[in-house]
């Protein structure tokens, strides 16, 4: 039913396109000159003509549910039922209504179902009314407005404008967004768990508080030492850090390989191909540290005599290393190749060679931007989940042997979320908890590294 | 002192060459981890494009079947073939006792009733009569026969027991083993079997979720890169909108799954496990890439085509839509193409909106439940049956497949399309 007034609302808008700019056509025919193109006659009245009509339809969308709602469970008012029996007994007769429910039928329920399926096909027929009569109007005032010496191409691109700022909107959306779903999920675990036992706890078993009783009140007591954040962090950076041990050097040496040294042959197929590495899915770099690299590293590891875990931090962190090589290349080499010219040449004419030039010249001129992407690369690698989920261990551990399992922020959410969740409970909260902490030291490692490149970059601009 | 000058320059030229070759091993060690990698996934993954069938003589008997004289097409569906699927595997070794039928049995995919079923359908003439009939071989005798499965290892460590092995290696020996391509990996959708898994469930599921979130990231984001690079005033707000389109580009992607689940499951009430949640969360996702890309391209637009429009009087919004957003499409394009090709592979955000379920038919809509590519990789990596361990590569090889064509498809349109300015 939707889809069909959907449908027909924006043929409408089509007919009226041609209506308006028939009537452009008319007003041209009798000599006069027109403000504007024909064209713009008939986006006018397009505009007038789906605009409003969008607009109550989605209204009603939104409103129509909750005053349903509302007229039938005003008939259960002063029965001295609770909320949430009267929303259970909603969803009950609902499901009736469309043939799906399968528990006792009571009187009350049948009903409720019969004025649920009147109310709706009322709705219905007075949405399709109502709409098609708003189209009517809004349609007949603007046609009656169009004529030689009125303004039509000003409103339509102030309407074009207003789409466009509205569609600028949507990263701030996001961002809002995204603080929303965090931010009440988290002030509801803290509530429950003290902010310093979070922070400075050391110990982490979220499983402790699933075999909870839902119907037991909650009791702080019985949380603490559960939701202790330090081993995870501490795994989080250590992760990381393995990482960058591995990225750092290698993407900072081939980004400057290919800035200073290769030629362009070389450089016109190294570039992408080392690109290829960033390009691969995560999950299949996962797949890789699980299934390759983490038995090779026990495998080695035994057989010079030390004890790795399968799933050790060293091949979670390796493989990530790997990941982030790409994109610590392709940055620094940017940046070295916008050291201006001068600089290395002035460097030569002093005598000193390429590779001089570079340590003491280029890359303290470049530094800053080199430090931006290292910043970037490892806030990729504090946000990296698959390869942890898949490759390090889900246990918390507090260590500093990269040959031991550890566990992550990102670890830790996927294995708290997988499956089903109730919202409400610590359990699930402590994982919004988590994303709220990484979606902070993430924004702002972003927020300094991003500063810190474009400073560099109007440097030398 | 002069000899000590040729020593230092001496010292110097080697420090010039050490340096030059760590940088020359950096590319190496990087172009060598790419090809372990794909040289890892396609050795373990192609074998799984090779499907193992055993051939196995049937007796269609109608009186096992409880079947009448000319049965009608609907008897011949409700018919029994449990008993003659059985008798057919029990047969292959006329001594065999109870134990050993039932190891007969499990030689031979739970689906193998259905496959004698198929072929009667199909020819109903049969009845009566004895024909082979190509039945799926279980995972771990596909295995065996593949190599990948350790055959020396003592009997109760492997999954196959010594009595299937020697009746499969008579088999083989007979010639009625056979390799062929592996349809079902592509038609079937997942399955607690590995010889019965395939990847059409979750390939739908991506190709809904990646639908979806074209057509929700590409309009937003192209016009609001039109509105941030033609139209917007310089003032703060607008600078704001561009620290949140930088910062959105880099925030990691399990927190949109975050968004996904705090927001459109639980306050929109959108269906669970299903495409739709997942393409408007990585619609989100992929935003700021497009955005980024589409600006990028409006950007390379040289002013001279805006003034020569503005020149004969078009005004800037007409210059914007007849005259710059044309001639940026081609690399709006291939940028689109890119972030969607992101997107493709994520996998975080769709287990958390609970697209990890298990989903055994193949979705209609993007409202029915579903996996996605990565995240059927994901769940087959999981798994502990070594059968899949060749399904997941050769899951990962159709991905990134898929990604390659996108690429070169974003590739090729940035060269033919794009036009050079200078």
């Amino acid at each position: 039913m939707n889809l069909i007034l959907f449908t027909f609302i924006v043929l409408l808008g089509f007919t009226s396109y041609y209506f308006g700019r028939k009537k452009a056509y008319t007003i041209q025919s009798t000599k006069k000159r027109l403000t504007a193109l024909p064209q713009f006659y008939g986006y006018y009245l397009a505009i007038w003509c789906a605009i409003p009509a969008f607009i109550i339809f989605s209204l009603w969308a939104i409103f129509e549910p909750t005053i349903v709602k509302l007229l039938i469970l005003s008939d259960y008012s002063n029965q001295g039922y609770l909320d949430d029996e009267l929303n259970l007994l909603y969803e009950k007769s609902k499901a009736l209504s469309r043939g799906q429910f399968t528990g006792e039928i009571t009187p009350f329920i049948e009903a409720s179902a019969e004025k649920y399926l009147s109310l709706r096909s009322i709705a219905q027929s007075s949405k399709v009314v109502i709409v098609l009569s708003a189209i009517i109007a809004s349609v007949a005032y603007a046609y009656k407005r169009i004529s030689s010496n009125s303004r039509t191409r000003e409103p339509v691109e102030k309407f074009l404008n207003a789409v466009l700022f509205t569609a600028s909107l949507a990263a701030i959306l996001t961002t809002v967004g995204i603080v929303f779903s965090l931010i009440f999920q988290t002030i509801d675990f803290f509530k429950v768990i003290p902010l310093f036992d979070f922070v400075f706890g050391t110990h982490w078993y979220p499983a402790k508080a699933f075999v909870r009783d839902s119907s037991e009140a909650l009791d702080p007591t019985m949380y603490s030492d559960t939701f202790g954040a330090v081993p995870i962090f501490a795994g989080t950076f250590f992760i990381a850090f393995i990482a960058m041990c591995v990225a750092i050097p290698i993407g900072l040496m081939s980004g400057i390989y290919l800035a200073e040294y290769a030629s362009t042959k070389v450089r016109q197929y190294a570039k992408p191909l080392i690109e290829i590495l960033a390009g691969i899915p995560t999950v299949v770099y996962g797949f890789f540290a699980a299934l390759t690299v983490g038995p090779f590293l026990k495998e080695l590891g035994t057989s010079m005599g030390l004890e790795v875990s399968a799933e050790s931090a060293l091949a979670a962190g390796g493989v990530m290393g790997i990941m982030i090589i790409p994109f610590i290349s392709s940055l620094s080499d940017d940046v070295i190749t916008s050291v201006p010219q001068s600089l290395r040449d002035g460097s030569y004419a002093m005598g000193a060679t390429k590779s001089e030039t570079i340590k003491r010249v280029i890359f303290p001129a470049a530094l800053p931007g080199i430090v931006g992407s290292i910043l970037l690369g490892v806030s990729r690698a504090i946000g990296e989940t698959m390869i942890v989920v898949m490759a390090s261990g889900l246990a918390a551990n507090l260590t500093l042997n990269p040959l031991e399992s550890t566990s992550t922020i990102t670890a830790q959410i996927v294995v708290i979320l997988i499956g089903d969740q109730a919202f409400g409970d610590p359990k699930t909260q402590a994982a919004f908890a988590l994303g709220m902490s990484l979606f902070l030291v993430t924004l702002c490692l972003n927020i300094v590294a991003l500063r810190v490149v474009k400073k560099y970059r109007e440097k030398y601009e | 002192m002069n000899k000590n000058k040729e020593q230092l320059l001496n010292k110097r030229y080697k420090a010039e060459q050490r340096f030059r070759l760590y940088g020359l091993s950096a590319i190496f060690m990087a172009l060598l981890f790419l090809t372990i990698f794909i040289f890892k996934i396609f050795s373990t993954g192609y074998s799984a494009f090779q499907k193992t069938w055993l051939i196995v003589p049937v007796t269609f008997d109608a009186e096992l079947m409880m079947l009448d004289q000319n049965p009608s097409k609907e008897d011949l569906q409700d018919a029994d073939y449990y008993d003659i699927a059985l008798k057919s595997m029990a047969d292959l070794d006329p001594n065999a006792n109870e134990d050993q039928e039932n190891e007969l049995k499990r030689m031979v995919s739970y689906f193998f009733e259905k496959e004698i079923k198929n072929k009667l359908l199909n020819d109903p003439n049969l009845i009566g009569k004895t024909k082979e009939v190509y039945l799926t071989a279980s995972d771990d005798l596909d295995q065996v026969f593949k190599g990948n499965y350790p055959r020396d290892l003592p009997e109760d460590q492997r999954r196959v027991s010594d009595y299937q092995l020697k009746i499969f290696d008579q088999l083989v020996a007979n010639g009625k083993v056979e390799s062929k391509f592996n349809i079902s990996f592509f038609t079937n959708a997942d399955s607690r079997e590995a010889e019965l898994a395939g990847i059409a469930s979750s390939f739908m599921g991506s190709i809904f979720s990646i639908l979806v979130c074209l057509m929700i990231a590409f309009p937003v984001a192209v016009l609001a890169a039109i509105y941030l690079e033609e139209f917007a005033p310089k003032n703060r707000f607008t600078d704001f909108i561009e620290v949140n389109i930088n910062n959105l580009a880099a925030v990691p992607s399990i927190v949109f799954g975050l968004l996904g689940l705090g927001v459109l499951l639980a306050i929109f009430h959108l269906p669970r496990s299903t495409p739709l949640v997942g393409g408007i969360t990585l619609s989100l996702m992929t935003l700021p890439t497009i955005i980024i890309a589409a600006r990028a391209s409006l950007k390379a637009v040289p002013p001279s085509i805006r003034e020569a429009a503005l020149a004969i009087g078009a005004s800037r919004m007409q210059t914007t839509m007849h005259h710059t957003v044309p001639l940026s499409m081609p690399g709006t394009l291939s940028g689109t193409i890119i972030g969607l090709a992101q997107a493709l592979g994520e996998t975080a955000p769709l287990i958390l909106i609970g697209m990890v379920a298990f989903v055994n038919t193949i979705p209609g809509s993007p409202m029915d439940p579903a996996a996605s590519l990565p995240v059927q990789i994901y769940i087959w990596a999981e798994s502990a049956e070594r059968g899949f361990v060749e399904k997941v590569s050769a899951c990962i090889m159709v991905l990134l497949g898929f990604l390659i064509i996108m690429n070169l498809f974003a590739q090729i349109i940035r060269h033919k399309f794009e036009k050079k300015w200078s």
